[in-house]
């Protein structure tokens, strides 16, 4: 029998972005919050010996430990599917403010037409542009209501950054200026620029200059280190949850965050939950936490994991469409960019900060026609200069010999000559992209693993095609030389190459119980006194990293939470 | 020559950095910068002083045998040879590397979901097999002797630089058929912890005295790169470790 706790207000399962931005939030308003985390403890002194390329960035330091949980995959239901044995294609984060402690902070609002992107896209092109099974839909939310939470994560965060040309309408400028600008990046701004595109400074959660924000915490510039992406920042530069929301929750003297605590069930009885079951990893003892309002920030697999093995919501079924959990599980479509070698000019590629880069969003989105083209939305384009590591970057032109006296040669030569240009392409949702419980592989507790069943469809081969070429010309009007790589071919979606940690989708937002599991303030349709936050609620992904969009999302639901905390009950309007 | 910089050289100390870039903030100082890093001592150092030449105690076996280990370091230098850029795999004590990551969590395999059932799968599914690396290692390594012993009568380490890479190639594009493990997958990782051993901190056991840093213009572990991230101008700067700033 699990020993049970004294009832809280607010119990949150795991604490990143997600949780911490919730728990600031609602202890700030007086309400009493438990944070569950599996992971461990974290602080900035953790960082002293953080230029480590092995240990963090190929030995995987600051993510989970896949030999207790992972998850399984297959490209289609006919597929038996495996288990992610080790990493790959994205990296999951663990412990006090989960993956925002390792990201680079590349931070970027998603567009209008994201949120309206099933009526926008009728509007403009017909119902016929969309694809058979092609299960895009309206978020129940607009930019425009959306757009001062925005404007609250960037400020929270210190988002250093200028104006996107081709990006919805600001209320207030970003808290800082960009970014320095480097060689690189100067050479894309002019070719961009050339070519008639409008270029901007990629926002970036990577201080430009020392910044207090509106919770008054300050925090010190970025020092362009070029250890950023995969590691902690031991200047507290980078914004993460450890150095910015978690604090101001603890401050509050109501916040208690349990580490080594790993949450399997969300206990309800009813349409309500009653609060959580979790084992402490360091005892192995199971424990009830009683709570009026659960909120799940467990990231995305996690978020649809929990309420399945719990029994929670309806779970989707990809044959008739019904059902809702597990859902649109989306990812990015990232392969389509461009190479170019340089063999007169060498670049100081050692120094870059995670979220340093010029981008273009002149393809992302519905900024282009997409009248003559065979895939709706786009991708953003950029440049970035986050540093490169000498073991993972080893790029020689194509027909180098992969080893030897030649690749050694090569390798080395081109190590600070090679500049890229990439497409951060949209993911657009199918009817059978979906997640739900493994029937075979189980977990360190015996629980069953979350299982990915997706893959890459022509609508993305399309996209990425079209986004290397643009990246093409780019590179070209850059002054590469001849040696110039486009990669075009998208091939099949495979599991092991890192791409990106942008999983999205499987407990989505929208405007019918229908057809969604969370209203516009991620609440749950079917228990109304659980909130479920993170990007499992994008029913779509767009051109761009996550994260802006989830943490604008995240202020959103905590505005939710003391709403319905304060009326006593109900679903929110 | 290789152990000591003039630490004056360096664009900022780390010490001298944090004083001087107004991190110690006023006030909240709840994001800021590790304080342990300000409150740590200078250890003592006499200028002039060159710190008398000390055996490397790191490279002996964890793991491989002497034999093993022969073969391994004979395969590294021609993966990563020396030339007249500087030391190849060898001299930077790669092989040492691998051995002693063969060793660890990494060789066990112990953060890797290694439960079963294990079935075959699709490429895109990714490593599907129970054999750990320690044992791929092993089973690769012996294919290699036994494979060089099928052509030329000799252990892979005893043939000539042009037979060995014949060899390597051979495992390289699968021509050489393995039942328990694909050659091509020990080649892949054969030649990912060779470039490991020669880039990553000295602290591991390979990147001998940062001369693999060097080679490629990496500096290592700098605190900041504030000063040159603006510049045209390539920045060449002499490599610092780890072991600089834990003693630094
Ligand atoms: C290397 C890397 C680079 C990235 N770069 C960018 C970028 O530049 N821009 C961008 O927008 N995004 C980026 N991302 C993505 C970004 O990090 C995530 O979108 C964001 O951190 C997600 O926040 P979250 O709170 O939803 O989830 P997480 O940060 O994953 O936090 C979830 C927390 O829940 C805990 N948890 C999970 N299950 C349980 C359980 N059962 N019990 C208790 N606790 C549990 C986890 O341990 C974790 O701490 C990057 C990600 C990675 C890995
Ligand atoms: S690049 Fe900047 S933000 Fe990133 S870890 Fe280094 S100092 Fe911190």
């Amino acid at each position: 029998m699990a020993r049970k706790l004294p009832k809280v207000d607010v119990v949150v399962v795991g604490v990143g972005w997600g949780g911490g931005i919730i728990a600031s939030e609602l202890t700030k308003q007086g309400l009493n919050v438990v944070g569950l985390e599996r992971g461990k403890e974290r602080k900035t002194e953790d960082y002293f010996m953080v230029h480590d390329e092995l240990r963090y960035a190929l030995r995987y330091e600051m993510m989970q430990d896949l030999s207790k949980e992972t998850i399984t995959f297959r490209s289609k239901t006919n597929v038996r599917a495996l288990p992610m044995r080790s990493y790959g294609s994205f990296l999951l984060g663990t412990g006090l403010g989960g993956s925002g402690v390792h990201w680079n902070g590349q931070t970027f609002r998603f567009l209008p037409y994201d949120f309206e992107i099933r009526s926008k896209t009728i509007e403009r092109y017909g119902e016929k542009k969309i694809p058979d099974g092609m299960t895009i839909q309206d978020w129940g939310i607009t930019y425009d209501e959306l757009e001062p939470y925005f404007d609250r994560f960037e400020q929270m965060a210190g988002i250093a950054g200028e104006e996107n040309p081709l990006g919805g309408k600001r209320s207030k400028p970003y808290p800082v200026p960009p970014m320095k600008t480097t060689p690189a990046l100067r050479m894309f701004g002019e070719a961009t620029k050339k070519l008639k595109l409008n270029p901007f400074m990629m926002p970036s959660a990577n201080l430009s200059e020392a910044y207090t924000n509106p919770d008054g915490v300050s925090r010190a510039a970025c020092q362009y280190c070029g250890f950023c992406e995969r590691f902690g920042c031991e200047y507290g530069a980078k914004a993460d949850p450890v150095v910015t929301v978690i604090p101001i929750a603890k401050k509050s003297g109501k916040f208690e965050i349990r580490t080594h605590s790993h949450v399997r069930r969300i206990l309800h009885s009813g349409n309500k939950a009653t609060g959580v079951m979790y084992t402490d990893v360091t005892t192995g003892e199971e424990i009830e936490q009683p709570a009026d309002i659960v909120v799940l920030t467990s990231y995305v697999f996690n978020n649809s994991r929990l309420l399945l093995l719990s029994k929670l919501g309806r779970p989707y079924d990809p044959n008739t469409g019904k059902g809702v959990i597990g859902k649109n599980y989306a990812y990015q479509v990232i392969r389509g960019g461009a190479v170019g070698f340089f063999d007169d000019r060498e670049f100081n590629v050692f120094a870059g900060a995670g979220a340093l880069g010029m981008s273009i969003d002149d393809f992302n989105g519905d900024n282009f026609d997409h009248s003559d083209l065979n895939f709706i939305h786009g991708a953003n384009i950029a440049i970035s200069q986050t540093g490169q590591r000498p073991i993972a970057n080893n790029k020689v032109p194509a027909g180098t010999p992969s080893w030897g006296k030649e690749f050694k040669a090569a390798s080395i030569k081109y190590y600070t000559r090679v500049l890229s240009v990439g497409a951060q392409g949209a993911s657009m949702p199918f009817r059978h992209h979906f997640l739900d419980l493994d029937p075979t592989y189980k977990d360190v507790f015996g629980d069953p693993l979350i299982r990915i069943t997706y893959d890459f469809e022509e609508q993305d081969r399309q996209l990425a095609q079209y986004c290397a070429d643009k990246c093409g010309e780019i590179i070209k009007a850059m002054g590469a030389t001849d040696k110039i790589e486009i990669n075009r071919k998208l091939g099949p979606y495979d599991i092991t190459p890192y791409q990106s940690t942008h999983n999205t989708g499987g407990v989505i937002m929208g405007a019918s119980t229908e057809t969604s599991a969370v209203n516009h303030y991620l609440q749950m349709w079917d228990a109304e006194n659980v909130f479920v936050v993170g990007a499992s609620a994008f029913a779509h992904n767009s051109g761009y990293n996550p994260t802006g969009t989830m943490g604008a999302l995240s202020y959103r639901a905590a505005e939710g939470i003391l709403k319905y905390s304060k009326s006593g009950g109900g679903l929110l309007v | 020559m290789l152990e000591q910089h003039d630490r004056k050289e360096q664009p900022v100390s780390r010490r001298s950095f944090l004083k001087n870039s107004g991190l110690v903030l006023g006030g909240l100082v709840v994001g800021g910068v590790a304080g342990s890093l300000l409150g740590k001592q200078q250890a003592p150092q006499q200028p002039g002083e060159t710190p008398a030449p000390t055996a490397d105690f790191n490279q002996a076996l964890m793991y491989f045998s002497p034999e093993q280990f022969k073969v391994v370091d004979a395969a590294c230098e021609r993966i990563y040879p020396e030339d007249e850029l500087g030391p190849g795999a060898k001299a930077l004590g790669a092989a040492y590397f691998i051995d002693h990551q063969l060793a660890g969590e990494w060789g066990f395999n112990a953060r890797d979901y290694m439960q079963g059932p294990f079935y075959p799968g699709e490429v895109t599914q990714g490593y599907q097999g129970r054999l750990k690396r320690r044992e791929i290692f092993d089973i690769g390594i012996q294919e290699m002797n036994n494979y060089s012993n099928s052509l030329h009568n000799a252990r892979f380490y005893e043939l000539t630089p042009e037979q060995q890479d014949t060899v390597l190639k051979a495992f390289e594009t699968d021509e050489v058929k393995l039942t328990t493990i694909s050659a091509s997958a020990f080649f892949a990782m054969l030649r990912a912890t060779t470039l490991e051993g020669v880039y990553a901190d000295p602290l591991y056991g390979g990147n001998k005295n940062m001369d693999g840093w060097r080679m490629k213009k990496f500096p290592g572990n700098q605190m900041a790169y504030t000063q040159i991230i603006e510049q045209d101008e390539f920045a060449k700067m002499e490599p610092l470790s780890l072991r600089d700033h834990q003693h630094g």
